[in-house]
């Protein structure tokens, strides 16, 4: 009993960890599943069918593509305008700074649902027809509040006197930037632009607002197929993207701790 | 003396003022070129915001700093030749300790800049972690750094923003020492900032007091110490007995002075010009214990002497730190050395005795208080 | 000289302190704007304006076919009040719920992670956000293998022969009208389930931000002031960790309210929440005016909720 007093907060920790980890070992146990059905919900049979033939299954590789697509050029273009943003809010004092802290802070308090017929009324409004461009716009409104609170982070958390120091060392404001500030703040933006490909790879609701039959993402694929029929690739595709970014994760961290912890 | 003043680092006149407060207040100062000047006083009395100002960091709103017969004022810091060892060192995290160290050389594209810089860090002992991170070594190491990364430009200046501050006791020590090594091998200039006045008194030629904003006295250690000019600077470098007097007159070159209704003495040209009300000041290990009250032995001749109760004896270990309370009250601290001599008694009546000549006179408008208290920590 | 740099050194706010230099720089006044233009643009473009269009279009009347025209026709949300309150009142109680069952789970993963983890803290805290690199979609897929009659969940109970506890946890759920037969799928727990799942990273997350910074011996010190373990959670660890509380309950509450995701794929038509109903107003059957309408009370809701919630709560770290 006393034992497991003492060690109750590790063993519900446990549980709980499992409870956020189940999905994901079903997910790619049943990646080798043969279904009896349509669906892949119940387990049938072992095989490597999905594996083999990835893109089998038709339009499920188009999204696929398109998602990439998209995540990419919506968490480039979010982590450009966020970072400026974030040095703005990081190096300046200016007006309407609580105004500017407001906008950045409402996108990610509002429901995607909110934010997903918003913006479809306004497409409607002004008659833009939906499609990869409307998809991209709302993607890159809802990454930019995000890599901006990251980045600012990181901005905040740089001592000024290391730019104090490189000036002092002979390097003008342009120098300082590109060997002290912007190294430094780096890692940031990639934490800030990787959160941001996530976002939009995995966003569904808002997407489906301002997407088109023409433009269907992968998320949108996955929705239909759970209608229609779920095919096994679709795990094959979720574990290939859970162990890849567990592998970056896990490389990223190596990396890090052989390059020793960063105090500052 | 016009080559000696060549490299001489002068602020004339030199203010900065915010919107609510002026952070340093007309300062006019000359430090000597190849000199270990120390700028001392408590934390917001202005000394950091003066080095800021001399590295470029910070504008003086009027005022010009010069070096030799250059003005400057309005350069930015990446165009002057002054470097500085940052408070906390301020190594870039993400280059390795050769790279900090050359990043200045290479920013001027100085040729054998990869040399130089193993040459820096020879002299601090460090060559052996060229290839490692900051975070990855100690902070008396990171210091070191710091210095070299400083010293490898052979500034015209350079400046230390309390560079000490982070280590613990010992290795500070270690450290005063090495600093001071390191200056005289190197022969620049060396301004260094700091709260810590056995620090100042320790590696400086000259030490600037500072308080207020405002400039107090400069000079080197021993005046400053042996002879303050003002209550803040007794009692800011060590501990001082503040005793309120009244020149009575003088005769022949000596003041004869009423300090509570007893007689004492002290050399006319210690007493502030003009004035008749005084502090008498006297440092603790100055004065002597003669013994019991009713013991007016005959050595008390030419000496000022007051009696007393002991109050406190502390022993310090090297010395013993006695209070003794006078008659109207005032407690004295006096420093005795453990040279074997018996120790005076808590409780028992005892007279003082000093030489007048190892007192000081301050002008009595003063706070007696002024910078007490604020010396060791912060 | 002394003039100009007076002029170029704009005052200071604050009582400024000369010893620190840490200090925003400020030189071309101008620089900050044209930093924030684009971005801000972007923002005020894309989320204010259709903040306002959805307003308008919500006090509009007329059709797909033929056009809208303003009218200011509050009517719409009273019907659309009166025929959707369910489906808004679900969306809130689901949403409460769920972020409850987040904070009661998060709160000792997070202090596990924090503080009785030792050399698997950073490997932990992978495993929280690794679910987050696989589709939220294919995930909630997963729950319906998991919760299945014949899935794994009652599997692996006939196969221990635990299943008595799944009976038990189950007769528990019928009180509370969580399920309403012997299926656990497709019932207002599954959809809870679901939401929980989704948004407890969002809550461990603050959480263990929070929790990490707690000093353990804070805990020591209670327990030696006569506080008893439970006295010592109320007491100390509870109010220090109100920070990270307020903000998990925000990153979670606000999302889960408007998700439709779980509840169609994990509920019924009994489960339907107010994103449903969003949803399919806007694009199936097209009544733009009342599903904007209904987006609006919904915002509101969740404003309301923020403001009333973070003034109790008494904290001002929001972002």
């Amino acid at each position: 009993m006393a034992w497991l007093r003492r060690h109750l907060v590790i063993i519900v920790g446990l549980l709980v960890m499992l409870y956020i980890l189940a999905p994901n070992f079903v997910v790619i146990a049943f990646s080798f599943n043969n279904p009896a059905g349509r669906f892949n919900y119940q387990w049938n049979q072992f095989s490597f069918d999905a594996w083999t033939n990835v893109c089998g299954v038709p339009g499920m590789c188009d999204s696929l593509g398109l998602s990439l697509q998209i995540g990419i050029i919506a968490s480039l273009t979010a982590a450009v305008l966020g970072t400026m943003v974030a040095f703005a809010l990081g190096r300046y004092r200016f007006r309407a700074r609580a105004g500017t802290n407001l906008l950045i802070f409402l996108p990610m308090a509002t429901p995607e649902v909110v934010m997903g017929s918003s913006l479809l009324t306004l497409f409607i409004a002004m008659g833009i027809p939906t499609g990869r461009t409307t998809i991209l716009i709302a993607h890159i409104m809802f990454c930019l509040s995000f890599v901006i609170v990251t980045v600012k982070a990181r901005v905040a958390s740089l001592d000024p006197r290391l730019e104090q120091a490189a000036s002092d060392l002979y390097a003008n404001e342009v120098q300082t930037f590109l060997k002290v500030t912007f190294p430094l703040v780096a890692p940031g933006i990639a934490a800030g632009t990787l959160l941001a490909f996530s976002l939009s790879f995995d966003d569904f609701i808002i997407t489906n607002f301002n997407a088109s039959p023409s433009s269907v993402t992968f998320p949108m694929y996955v929705w239909g197929a759970a209608q229609r029929g779920t095919p096994v690739q679709i795990n094959v595709i979720g574990t290939i993207m859970f162990l890849g970014a567990l592998a970056i994760v896990v490389i990223g961290q190596v990396l890090n701790s052989r390059r020793s912890r960063q105090i500052v | 003396m016009a080559d000696q003043s060549a490299g001489d680092l002068i602020l004339r006149q030199v203010t900065k003022s915010y919107e609510s407060f002026t952070a340093v207040d007309n300062i006019d100062l000359v430090i000597p070129r190849g000199s270990f000047f120390a700028l001392l006083g408590p934390s917001g009395c202005g000394k950091t915001t003066t080095l800021r100002m001399v590295a470029g960091l910070e504008q003086p709103t009027a005022g010009t700093i010069s070096i030799g017969d250059r003005d400057i004022t309005s350069t930015k810091a990446y165009q002057r030749n002054v470097n500085t060892v940052f408070q906390n060192y301020a190594l870039f995290p993400h280059l390795d300790i050769l790279d900090n160290v050359a990043f200045g050389l290479r920013q001027r594209k100085v040729k054998d800049w990869k040399a130089k810089a193993m040459e820096a860090l020879e002299l601090v002992e460090l060559t052996q972690v060229a290839r490692k991170k900051p975070t990855q070594l100690s902070g008396g190491m990171q210091q070191r750094v710091a210095l070299a990364r400083a010293v490898v430009n052979r500034p015209d200046v350079l400046l230390l923003d309390e560079p000490l501050g982070a280590l613990d006791l010992k290795l500070r020590r270690q450290m005063q020492i090495e600093l001071k090594r390191i200056q005289q091998e190197v022969g620049l200039t060396f301004v260094h900032v700091t709260h810590d006045q056995e620090e100042a008194m320790t590696m400086a030629d000259t030490i600037a007091v500072m308080n207020g904003g405002r400039l107090q006295q400069v000079g080197d250690p021993g005046t400053l110490y042996e002879k303050p000019e003002s209550t803040f600077a007794a009692n800011f470098l060590g501990q001082s007995n503040l005793l309120s007097a009244t020149v009575k007159g003088v005769v022949d070159d000596i003041a004869q002075l009423n300090v509570h209704g007893t007689a004492m003495t002290v050399p006319a040209s210690l007493l502030p010009e003009g004035s008749t009300e005084i502090w008498l000041g006297i440092r603790p290990e100055k004065v002597r214990i003669l013994g019991g009250a009713d013991d007016a032995g005959g050595d008390s001749e030419g000496l000022n002497t007051l009696s007393g109760k002991v109050t406190d004896v502390s022993f310090l270990g090297v010395a013993t730190q006695y209070l003794v309370a006078t008659t109207w009250g005032r407690e004295l601290t006096v420093v005795q050395q453990n040279d074997g001599a018996p120790r005076a008694v808590l409780g028992s009546n005892v007279r003082l005795a000093w030489l007048p000549v190892n007192s000081f006179a301050l002008d009595a408008s003063q706070d007696a208080d002024a910078g007490a208290d604020i010396g060791e920590d912060a | 000289m002394a003039v100009s740099t007076l002029a170029g050194a704009p005052p200071a706010p604050q009582p400024p302190q000369p010893e620190e230099g840490k200090r925003p720089r400020r030189r071309g006044a101008y620089v900050p704007y044209l930093l924030l233009l684009p971005g801000m643009l972007w923002l005020v473009v894309f989320f204010l304006v259709p903040m306002l269009s959805l307003a308008s279009q919500s006090l509009q009347t007329g059709d797909v076919d033929n056009g809208y025209a303003l009218t200011f026709n509050f009517a719409t949300y009273a019907d659309a009040l009166s025929t959707y309150w369910p489906q808004l009142l679900r969306s809130l109680i689901y949403a409460a719920t769920a972020t409850v069952a987040t904070l009661a789970l998060g709160f000792p993963l997070a202090w596990f992670i924090a503080h009785r983890s030792g050399r698997y803290k950073n490997f932990l805290l992978v495993l929280v956000i690794a679910p987050f690199f696989t589709s939220f979609l294919i995930r909630t897929l997963a729950w319906q293998t998991i919760l299945g009659d014949t899935g794994l969940l009652a599997q692996f109970t006939a196969f221990t022969h635990t299943d008595f506890l799944l009976s038990g946890f189950k007769s528990l759920l019928r009180t509370f009208g969580l399920i309403s037969n012997d299926q656990l799928l497709f019932s207002p727990f599954a959809v809870i389930c679901g939401l929980t799942y989704n948004f407890l990273p969002f809550m461990v997350l603050p959480l263990y931000a929070n929790l990490e910074r707690l000093d353990q011996r804070l805990v020591e010190a209670a327990g030696d002031l006569y506080a008893s373990p439970v006295q010592a959670f109320r007491r100390v660890i509870w109010p220090l960790s109100l920070p990270g509380v307020v903000a998990g309950t925000l990153l979670t509450f606000i999302p889960a309210t408007g998700d439709y995701i779980n509840s169609v794929l994990l509920g019924s038509t009994q489960t339907t929440m107010i994103g449903q109903v969003i949803d399919a107003q806007f694009l199936r059957v097209l009544d733009y005016p009342t599903a904007a309408a209904l987006s609006f009370i919904l915002l509101l809701l969740i404003v309301a909720f923020v403001v009333t919630y973070v003034r109790r709560a008494g904290t001002e770290e929001l972002v």
